[in-house]
């Protein structure tokens, strides 16, 4: 496939943000929120925040799996590489997430066995690797993540490999979406939709928006063309007034998505209430493996004890933050008392949460400004 | 929230497939798009192929912004036509 | 039986004579080290010297392109020559993990050696530990240096001013994707290599030819060119804004990266300078790097500025602006 050059890019970007302007009324604020990390991650990294015309706003959303995993969970990861018969494997997000009293990093520097995967699939060898020992592997992530891990859940199943597990903490993101429109505080235009978990659940789920919240959105892939091409789309909705789930990203979104995907998912998980680490509990937004495939979950396989855990560190603001109530330097601890090095709470930890962004990317700079 | 990249497949063997980019391969689980075949384009996230890609959407995606450039560089040789 | 170092090579006795004897000096060889005196003796000219130490712990010892002796002397060597001087002699301590193969250690001397030639230094001292299994991965290296700054020669990031422009000798990211991208199962082709190369006859042909135009030079290693960018801006108080577009990166690197959700301006480099330099001599410069062994790919890839000092800017083909950071967290694959 041809890519477009870096000089067409400019070219086209030109064009798309001369669009956007003509569709923006001056001095109207217009606040869109992208849903997604990696959407957050790609508008810093390719400066579109300061290409927009005054009065778009980009409002950082919950979108990172990391991010929202509560502390509890961090907790049980923990206990489980406490263990001196388990070997906890994991994407190399969860690091640096805090539990109440450390993290994975702290762990392994202190003799925990951990190990960093690229892929979920990678747990079958490493399983048959250390017969001796019990694989725990840290199941988080979206409706993408999810079928990729459920995937890797038959694939055990099917290799007759005996000591995997899975702590699972899946969330999805309709219900999540659902929560954020109906809040009551804050006000939001418009959502610009994750690309690769609408590769995943296709683009019906999204229905409720323009139906019953009667707002804009629209699917994006993750280069700044495709973010911009996304922005003009909700702003040409707004224009007319006929709201619909708009798709960028059709190359690899399909209205119904990935069929064999949701059907895997729906023969391995059944759907639970779940907490969202700074929002609170969402009816009907996790997973929990089910019928012959509980056998896999970790937390069934290998009981825990109780587990002591801290609430939210004092004056940590990551909930208001993750539903775009403030941006994350409207936080009193953001920069002095919690930055990347130290995260507080869960958005400074993950290269995608919005804090961590905003840190990188402005912050730590000296200032989010940049003269030309 | 998630990343993935294109590549394309470059073996097939029943649910394990390899994936080329620019050289670099990777073998991927192709469990959820049983459809693929050797030369499709997937998308992989975290070692698993989740969506083949449609290259003709591809194809259109890329025609309009190039068309979009086009129309900016048609404007500038009407200019430079008009001197 | 494969030979294998063991405590007793470590002990100052007649074993660790032996292997002085029999597997280091042979591919040292020179006057001053065949002295074997507690140091090495030699004649200086007046002047300045630079000297600089480094420590070498790379696992896997062996990568795509090179191994642990090559970085070792590389990059001591290089910290030289970003002090703009001309390395002379080289020092190296070698800890040894009792078990090591005999054969795996002449292999890394001998590319130590070869290494040392090209760059035109000498080892002219040394000390040797052997130390218990898992103590340390293998063997672990040090060399310090020292080497002669011509006299119209200052590097110094106070002397980098507005208006400089950037040049970096070559692409990013290969060392550290030859290194680390082979874990995780991923496949890479023959043209991912480590870059490290002795860097000191190119960066003498360049001061050759601009002396005192070279305000600053730095080679970007760890951290990587953001990590090195953001050190130059902060301690020279100036701007420096960076164009994406002009930044050379293999294609193949890229790829890697984005697998496994790695960014490129923080990735290592062992064989690569970057320049600060007069405006006016910025094309002479690049036509020099151009034409030297590791300098082909060389790019002028931004400017300095007296506005947003202390701040990196990377200007995007979008047309926004990205801020560059230092390093924070080693990178780590990761999903989103």
């Amino acid at each position: 496939m041809k890519k477009i050059t870096l000089q067409e890019k400019t070219q086209v970007a030109k064009e798309l943000l001369k669009d956007i302007e003509a569709l923006h009324t001056p001095g109207e604020t217009v606040r869109f929120m992208e849903v997604c990390g990696t959407h957050t991650v790609a508008i810093f990294r390719e400066g579109i925040r300061q290409l927009l015309p005054k009065g778009i706003e980009l409002v950082s959303g919950p979108g990172c799996p990391v991010c929202v995993t509560d502390q509890v969970y961090m907790d049980k990861a923990l206990a489980y590489a406490a263990m001196d018969d388990v070997i906890v494997a994991t994407f190399g997000d969860m690091l640096k997430v805090p539990g109440t009293h450390s993290n994975l990093w702290e762990a392994k520097s202190k003799g925990a066995h951990i190990h960093i995967i690229y892929s979920p699939l990678e747990i079958i060898e490493l399983g048959k690797a250390n017969p001796h020992k019990k694989i725990v592997f840290l199941a988080i992530g979206f409706e993408t993540t999810i079928a990729v891990i459920a995937a890797a859940v038959k694939a055990v199943a099917m290799s007759g490999v005996k000591n995997v597990f899975f702590l699972v903490s899946h969330k999805l993101v309709p219900p999540a979406l659902r929560a954020l429109a109906n809040q009551k505080e804050g006000h939001l235009d418009g959502f610009i939709l994750p690309g690769h978990v609408s590769v995943i659940i296709g683009e019906e789920p999204y229905g409720f928006i323009p139906t019953e919240c009667h707002m804009p959105s629209c699917i994006a892939g993750f280069d700044g063309l495709e973010i911009l091409a996304a922005v003009r789309d909700l702003l040409q909705q707004r224009q007319s007034g006929q709201y619909y789930v708009g798709n960028q990203y059709k190359s690899v979104v399909a209205k119904k998505g990935n069929p064999v995907a949701i059907q895997l998912m729906a023969e391995l998980y059944e759907v639970i209430n779940d907490t969202w680490r700074g929002i609170g509990t969402i009816p009907q937004s996790g997973l929990r493996l089910k019928g012959e495939y509980a056998a896999f979950d970790a937390e069934r396989a290998i009981p825990l004890g109780p587990i002591e855990s801290g609430g939210a560190p004092k004056g940590c603001q990551c909930g208001r933050v993750l539903q775009g109530l403030i941006r994350p330097d409207e936080c009193g601890l953001f920069g002095k008392l919690c930055t990347a090095d130290h995260p507080v709470g869960a958005c400074m930890v993950s290269v995608e949460g919005s804090c961590a962004a905003w840190y990188k990317y402005g912050r730590a700079s000296g200032g989010m400004t940049w003269e030309e | 929230m998630c990343l993935a990249v294109p590549a394309q497949l470059i073996k097939v063997n029943e649910f394990i497939g390899t994936i080329e980019l620019t050289g670099v391969t990777r073998d991927v689980n192709l469990m959820l798009v049983p459809e693929a075949k050797v030369g499709d384009y997937v998308l992989v996230h975290a070692g698993c192929a989740v969506q083949v890609v449609d290259e003709e959407e591809a194809r259109a995606t890329m025609d309009a912004f190039r068309e979009l450039e086009e129309l900016e560089e048609n404007y500038f040789a009407g200019k430079n036509a008009g001197r | 039986m494969e030979e294998t170092i063991r405590l007793v090579h470590g002990n100052g006795g007649r074993f660790s004579h032996e292997l002085m004897e029999r597997y280091i000096m042979p591919h040292f060889k020179n006057d001053t080290l065949a002295k074997l005196h507690d140091g090495a003796q030699f004649a200086v000219p007046a002047g300045r010297m630079a000297f600089t130490t480094d420590s070498y712990v790379v696992t896997p010892q062996f990568f795509p392109g090179g191994n642990i002796g090559k970085l070792a002397v590389c990059g001591t060597v290089n910290d030289l020559a970003m002090n703009g001087a001309k390395p002379l002699y080289l020092s190296c301590g070698l800890i040894l993990e009792e078990g090591l193969p005999m054969k795996t250690l002449d292999t890394v001397l001998a590319t130590m050696a070869q290494m040392a030639k090209e760059a035109g230094v000498s080892i002219v001292t040394g000390d040797t530990k052997v130390v218990e299994k898992g103590a340390v991965d293998g063997l672990y290296i040090n060399t310090a240096g020292v080497g002669l700054i011509p006299e119209a020669i200052h590097i110094d990031p106070a002397r980098v001013k507005p208006g400089m422009k950037i040049i970096v000798s070559g692409s990013l990211g290969d060392h550290a994707i030859a290194v680390m991208g082979s874990r995780y199962e991923l496949a890479l082709p023959e043209t991912i290599k480590t870059d490290c190369a002795p860097l000191n006859h190119m960066v003498m042909a360049v001061l050759e030819a601009v002396g005192d135009k070279v305000a600053v030079m730095r080679d970007p290693t760890r951290g990587g060119l953001a990590t090195t960018l953001y050190e130059i801006a902060s301690q020279a108080q100036v701007g420096i804004r960076v164009d994406e577009d002009t930044l050379p990166i293999h294609e193949e690197v890229l790829s890697v990266c984005s697998i496994l959700g790695y960014d490129p301006l923080y990735l290592a480099n062992e064989g690569k300078a970057v320049f600060v330099v007069e405006a006016d001599v910025a094309d002479e410069v690049l036509d020099i790097l151009h034409q030297t062994k590791y300098g082909h790919e060389a790019a002028c890839i931004g400017e300095t500025l007296s506005a947003n000092a202390g701040k990196v800017g990377l200007k995007t083909a979008l047309g926004g602006v990205r801020l560059l950071d230092q390093l924070g967290e080693d990178q780590v694959p990761r999903i989103c």
